[in-house]
């Protein structure tokens, strides 16, 4: 008999965690109790947290105005801007809230998203990141500065590393002089150890949904990944994946069902759709299915990064990132994963305004399911701009992917003619 | 002899469908759909039995597909369009094949294979190109009826191009067009054409092409520019409008399963139900 779904304990320490960290930021951005840098999600986080940066996501503040479905009031005003409503609905969501004068980190004492000393980005994802922070550069007039990745990356080259490792190194002496002080390696690589610890914590957390049934799923975890996007390079980040990791592996020994009766296994592909998070892990769930693994959750996973090697390890684990990616590499990881997880069809998310976290727009979905012999479904949306979404077309797409898995098991009846 | 019915309350009409246990059609209906889903679904219902000569009671089992298919009460279960229009090809076509189903406020494309099994489907996005709503949309442009566009793209003699997929624009550059001196019946085929390049575009057509759904039951010109473009017959199965409908009868006959909340079909196979007195078998 399948357990009650029930949330997750872990989840008061995750406030806690989260609500310290906005506190922190909202103390350097009111107090000037520390130089506040913004950072793409995976920027040198590392490197700006050992100079003594407060360090803000701003991709973190945009996925709050989707999940809290305020996205869609301040897209318009973006756009009355001369944005596009075909870029990142991450950055206009967040430029149109910040222009209405509003924040979900009000609940936290700032007064708005908390004004940059530095904007530091890393275009390994996209370039609308740097776009984005040059508009808050030119509202603030204060530096922009970042790494150019190298894209649609193959087999990594050391030659790739080199060149992200020179101009990480270019950019210490301009955050220096930003945060005033000098970069002290013994920190730096105290930040690489933390960053690594809270990945490998954060990997064994999403690798208990390898376990059948799953402990944990997609949905969860994109909430409670926020310590290892916002406080990578700190200790708090492993401290609370100590505790998550704990209850995860009491789950598992107690034979938890995060989807009550467990009967298929799904991997996610692409952004969430923050602003229907709850509703589609309500639909997957009535369906029984467990969407159990994802690219994205996976994206935080930096085994690369060593305290040995701070600058180098950082550049590697830059280069290595999927999102940056040929798609050659991308179906291997995708492959592994499948066969990892035990996954009985894959969900790719063709988010409207992502396409550089889009993988359907060039025949994967099709190659990965002939070459793996199990089904996909591509579900249209987006990440922030809910005008995308249709709700009742959703539903039908992943009731219509479940009856296909369904009725490949042999439980729905069919006869001969 | 059994009987078994499918319901299919899609966004402009509700079918109903109501056939023996060889999958023969003994009654059929198609009514708007309207506001009040469950009470179109019960006036299709009523209706096809009529046409069947026979009571709800004389059923075995009733199923609902379509939009809205938990909208229909008296269903025993339900599956969606996406297996019922498949279902329902598969019945008339041995696959491998691909279902073509434009309907009027979605289009969908269904791979199938040997068995009939689904592979994968596509369905547009969140957009009214590709669907019926788009010919509504050129039909009010020219000033006349939609049932009337396939006769007047019949006298096309030019052959024209519509160069946007979206309705709006598209409506736009009809006016452009007709300001241009351009003939109706030109314009009518350009318009199926320009519904033809977006609906062949949702994925790629191997094996047999099966069309269904309201659009190519009333617009003959589109069956066969889709032949003309998948370069092969596209067959249109009888009754290609209520062919959701057909396929839910047909999981009800079945015995499918429905996968949602709850996952068990309402008594869909297991006890007939009790026989009516009219019941002619």
């Amino acid at each position: 008999m399948a357990a009650p779904r029930a949330e997750l304990t872990s989840t008061g320490a995750l406030r806690d965690t989260m609500a310290a960290y906005y506190r922190t930021l909202g103390d350097a951005a009111e107090n000037k109790s520390a130089p506040v840098a913004w950072c793409s999600s995976v920027g040198p986080a590392e490197l700006l947290r050992a100079l003594g940066f407060a360090v803000h996501f701003p991709e973190n503040h945009a996925a709050m105005l989707g999940a809290g479905r305020t996205a869609n009031r301040y897209l318009p005003v973006a756009h009355a801007q001369g944005y596009s409503q075909d870029i990142c609905s991450y950055l206009t969501s967040d430029i149109g809230a910040y222009l209405a004068g509003e924040s979900p980190l009000s609940a936290f004492g700032l007064h708005g998203v908390p004004r940059a000393d530095v904007l530091v980005f890393n275009t390994n994802q996209c370039r609308d990141v740097r776009d984005w922070f040059e508009w808050y550069g030119r509202q603030w007039n204060v530096p922009v500065v970042g790494i150019n990745s190298p894209r649609s990356v193959g087999d990594v080259a050391e030659a790739e590393v080199d060149d992200v490792t020179s101009q990480l190194e270019a950019l210490v002496p301009v955050l220096e002089g930003v945060a005033g002080a000098r970069l002290d390696s013994a920190r730096f690589a105290a930040a690489i150890g933390a960053a690594r610890e809270a990945s490998s914590l954060w990997e064994q957390c999403l690798k208990t949904a390898t376990h059948r049934p799953a402990p944990f799923t997609f949905f969860d975890g994109t909430i409670h990944m926020g310590p290892a996007v916002v406080l990578r390079g700190a200790a708090e980040a492993a401290t609370y994946y100590r505790t998550l990791l704990a209850e995860l592996e009491e789950r598992t020994l107690a034979g938890f069902h995060a989807v009550p009766g467990e009967t298929l296994r799904l991997y996610w592909d692409g952004m969430p759709i923050w602003g229907r998070l709850r509703a589609l892990s309500t639909t997957f769930a009535e369906f029984r299915t467990a969407v159990v693994a994802s690219t994205y959750c996976n994206s935080w996973i930096l085994s690369t990064l060593d305290p040995a090697d701070p600058l180098r390890s950082m550049a590697r684990a830059s280069v290595e990132l999927f999102i940056a990616r040929s798609d050659g590499p991308k179906e291997r990881y995708i492959e592994r994963m499948v066969e990892l997880y035990g996954i009985d069809g894959i969900v790719f998310h063709d988010c409207r305004t992502c396409p550089n976290n889009t993988n359907t727009r060039y025949g994967m979905p099709r190659r990965l399911s002939e070459r793996l012999g199990i089904p996909t479904l591509v579900l249209d949306g987006d990440v922030n701009d809910l005008r995308c979404f249709s709700d009742e077309q959703a539903r039908t797409n992943i009731e219509g992917f479940v009856e296909q898995l369904s009725d490949a098991r042999g439980v729905s009846g069919r006869r001969e003619n | 002899m059994s009987r078994y019915a499918g319901v299919d309350s899609g966004s402009w009409n509700t079918k109903a469908v109501v056939i023996d246990d060889g999958g023969n059609v003994l009654g059929t209906s198609v009514v708007r759909s309207g506001a009040d889903l469950t009470a179109a679904a019960e006036k299709a219902y009523d209706e096809a039995l009529a046409g069947a000569g026979c009571a709800r009671t004389g059923v075995t089992a009733v199923w609902s597909t379509g939009f809205g298919r938990n909208a229909v009460p008296f269903a025993n279960g339900s599956r969606t369009e996406l297996d019922c229009h498949a279902r329902g090809a598969a019945f008339h076509v041995k696959g491998p094949l691909v279902v073509i189903d434009i309907g009027g406020q979605d289009a969908k494309v269904i791979r199938l294979d040997a068995l009939g099994q689904r592979l994968s489907h596509r369905m547009n996005r969140k957009c009214a190109a590709g669907t019926g709503s788009f010919l509504d949309e050129i039909a009010l442009r020219l000033g006349i009826e939609t049932a009337a566009l396939d006769a007047l793209a019949a006298q096309a003699t030019e052959e024209l191009e519509l160069s946007s997929f979206c309705t709006v624009f598209a409506g736009t550059e009809l006016l452009t067009l007709i300001r241009a001196g351009r003939r109706p019946a030109d314009l009518a085929m350009a318009a199926y054409r320009s519904l033809m390049k977006r609906v062949i575009a949702m994925d790629v057509f191997e094996g047999r092409v099966v069309a269904t759904g309201g659009v190519v039951a009333y617009h003959p010109t589109m069956v066969a520019l889709l032949s003309e473009a998948v370069r092969a017959e596209v067959i249109v199965p009888p009754y290609p409008q209520e062919m959701g409908a057909f396929g839910a009868a047909l999981a009800a006959r079945d015995g499918a399963v429905s996968v949602g909340p709850g996952s068990v079909s309402r008594g869909a196979s297991a006890a007939p139900a009790a026989e009516g007195p009219d019941d002619d078998s």
